[in-house]
Order: C-alpha cells, then sequence, then structure tokens
C-alpha cells in the first residue's frame, strides 16, 4: 500500500527527482514528498513504449484433461517472465539511444554511493553521468548524487530488498538520459536479491569492498557469478586488513571465470581511472 | 527475501493469464541452481495469494537438480552446492539443468 495515499497500485513504490534532492536534509524524505498526483501516479511504468498490457506466451493451454472436478491448464512460463519482457523493452530503448546501463549492485556499505560521487565530481561530465538510486526509504543517497553534479531519480522499494525492471523503467522516463550517456543503477544494498532481476542493464558491476572479507564471492555466488566487473573497493584500508587479495580473486575467478576486478578507492583515487575507463569503453557510442 | 516478490509474480503471472478461474493448485519447477529457496516460497504463499482467486490453491514444487558440463573436458556432472566446479579443477562450466523457475501448470476448480 501507498504510504503517501493508501492506494494499493505499487506495493510502496515512489520515484523521486530529478531535481530539488540535494537540498533535502530532513530525514531524508523528500520535503514535497512529491506524489505526482498529477501525473497520472504512474502506477504502470510511465515508459512511453511500455503501450499496454501483453500476455508472454500466447493464450493459456486449456485444453488440458478434464477429470470432472476439476481441470489442469498447462502454462510452462518462467516465473520472472513479466519482469524479463519489461527489461527487454528498457534495454532495447537504451539501446535505441546508445546509453550504456550499468546496473550496480553490493552489500550495504560497500560504497557504492561514495563512488559514484567521486565518479559524478570527476567524471561525471564526460560521461553525462546520470543515476538512478534505489534504496528502501529516504532520498539521502540521490542528495548525496546531486550535489555532486550528476542527474538523479531516487526510487524508493518500500519493503522491496531489490530494484525490478518496472521501478527501472519509471526511473527511465523521469530521467530520460541523453543519447550515448552513461547511466549507474544503485540497487538497493543486498547480495542476493538483486542478482534474479533483470533491468535491461547492458553489464553488472559489483562492488566488494576489502572490509567485508575476501569469502563473499563464495558466499554469495549467485550475485558474484552474473559479474561483468567487480570493483574490490576501499583498497586504501588494505595495510589496516588482514584481506587476501589472491584468495580473493581465486575465489571470484571459481565463481565467475570471466569477470575483470579493478581494486579502488574512492579516497584516495587510486584505480578510479580505470573504473571511468571501463565505463568509456563500454559506451556504446564510443566502443 | 525475494522469494517474496517471487511468489508475487507467480501469482500475477497466473491471474494475468486465467483472470476468471479459482485455481486448486499451482505447480512449479524450482531448480537447484535458480537462487530462489522452495521453502521460502511455501512460505510466502498463503500470505500472498489471499484474497486472490489462488486463495486457499495447494502448491505443489518439483525441485530440480542442477546439472553442469564443464568447458575445458567436457565432463557433465551435479555440482555439489551452489558454486559449480569440474573436478579437474576447471570453474569454466556450462550450467545444462538447474536454473528453472517456472509454473508448468495449475488446477482449476
Amino acid at each position: 500500500m501507498c504510504a503517501t495515499c493508501g492506494c494499493d497500485g505499487d506495493a510502496g513504490v515512489r520515484v523521486h527527482g530529478p531535481g530539488g534532492l540535494a537540498q533535502d536534509h530532513g530525514a531524508g524524505r523528500p520535503r514535497d514528498a512529491r506524489h505526482d498526483h498529477d501525473t497520472g501516479h504512474q502506477h504502470d511504468t510511465g515508459h512511453q513504449h511500455d503501450a499496454g498490457h501483453q500476455h508472454d506466451t500466447g493464450p493459456a493451454d486449456d485444453h488440458g484433461h478434464d477429470d470432472g472436478a476439476s481441470r489442469t491448464v498447462v502454462l510452462q512460463q518462467k516465473v520472472l517472465a513479466k519482469n524479463d519482457r519489461l527489461a527487454g523493452r528498457n534495454r532495447a530503448w537504451l539501446r535505441e539511444r546508445g546509453i550504456l546501463a550499468v546496473n550496480l549492485m553490493s552489500s550495504p556499505g560497500a560504497g557504492k554511493t561514495t563512488l559514484l560521487e567521486r565518479t559524478a565530481r570527476e567524471a561525471g561530465a564526460g560521461l553525462g553521468l546520470t543515476v538512478i538510486e534505489g534504496d528502501q526509504e529516504t532520498t539521502l543517497d540521490a542528495g548525496r548524487i546531486e550535489s555532486a553534479g550528476a542527474a538523479v531519480v531516487q526510487i524508493n522499494t518500500g519493503a522491496g530488498c531489490h530494484l525490478d525492471a518496472a521501478m527501472v523503467a519509471r526511473g527511465l522516463a523521469a530521467l530520460d538520459p541523453r543519447p550515448g550517456s552513461v547511466l549507474v543503477i544503485e540497487n538497493v544494498g543486498n547480495l542476493v536479491c538483486p542478482a534474479l532481476f533483470d533491468l535491461g542493464e547492458q553489464a553488472r558491476v559489483v562492488i566488494a569492498s576489502v572490509t567485508e572479507g575476501a569469502d563473499k564471492p563464495l558466499k554469495y555466488p549467485q550475485m558474484f557469478r552474473a559479474a561483468d566487473l567487480v570493483l574490490l573497493s576501499k583498497v586504501d584500508l588494505l595495510p589496516y586488513l588482514d584481506f587476501d587479495t589472491a584468495r580473493h580473486a581465486a575465489d571470484l575467478k571459481s565463481v565467475s571465470p570471466r569477470a575483470e576486478i579493478l581494486p579502488v578507492s574512492a579516497t584516495t583515487g587510486e584505480g578510479v581511472s580505470a573504473w571511468y575507463d571501463w565505463l568509456r569503453q563500454h559506451t556504446p557510442t564510443t566502443r | 527475501m525475494h522469494e517474496l516478490a517471487i511468489t508475487e509474480g507467480v501469482v500475477d503471472a497466473v491471474t494475468d493469464r486465467l483472470p476468471d478461474a479459482k485455481i486448486s493448485c499451482v505447480r512449479l519447477e524450482i531448480g537447484a541452481m535458480s537462487g530462489v529457496v522452495a521453502d521460502s516460497v511455501r512460505f510466502c504463499f498463503d500470505l500472498v495469494t489471499d484474497g486472490t482467486n489462488l486463495e486457499g490453491a495447494r502448491l505443489e514444487i518439483s525441485e530440480l537438480p542442477a546439472r553442469c558440463q564443464c568447458q575445458d573436458c567436457g565432463t557433465e556432472f551435479e555440482p555439489d552446492g551452489p558454486i559449480a566446479l569440474c573436478a579437474c579443477g576447471s570453474a569454466e562450466v556450462a550450467i545444462l539443468a538447474g536454473a528453472e523457475l517456472r509454473i508448468t501448470s495449475v488446477e482449476v476448480a
């Protein structure tokens, strides 16, 4: 149910911005609640090419055997078919515009927002960086990104533990990133649930911070298996920790043989230029 | 707890396809490498179906084992847990089965 007006359209998902988020220091809640009743409340995806309701695999095969009391209807359909279909639309929309969309995932506190702040300040203009922020509550992270100079929308998932393709479609409609730019979708901090939901991104980037310990790829294989790039963050803290980088790399390779690793520190700037280069190299129009 | 969203996806898919039918049973296939825990789906099912045309329906889940093939030596094997490593030491492994997350059929009362 929507916390603001009590409607039960989208299980409490809210989209804030772009604009007006940086000054919002209160409890991180948007000042005017931005509940956009005048824009139709966007309970569907709000995405212009999302024109209506489609069935995924054709009509149900309800010619099943009839045993009198009940009949069997064969569906044979993926549980995530609806999300996958919407993700496909997002991907096509992004491809038409030559936009690189990165699904950025990590546990809470690994440094996603801090790295994006630095990225926005140092490379944001050149990359045309825009950001979709996903958190259960508050616009705190979007405020930080906006202060760093990038256009951003905040999606609050309410009870949800991950972003899905429909939320990203709403974010895209609100943000409208320019052709040839880089869009980073900062997923809800969580190493489990976001792994299952395709958002329509071109690349999946997972941040593993050295303070979390080296064993995360083995503990959360589903997340790391899908990664195109792993950013090993907070490497400025390595002298104070017993983090075994060789073991981490070997464990990652056992889960995801093709994932690249880049060590970075958003505090000192170590390795960040390689990250900016990676973004440039993967942007379709500059490839 | 993405199983809540997954289970909601099951209910949405069934009500989309059969909006007026009273559903008495839902059958799912969940693979060992799908990233979804069958017990969690069972836990969520009654909660999520409450007030829908699936309310009171029985949930039958077939849990399917994983099957992998090593891309280096060609051996087919069932992985021991979620990390698929071939006995030859290679991690270059294709998942042949076990990623399923599928609604196979429903019973309409």
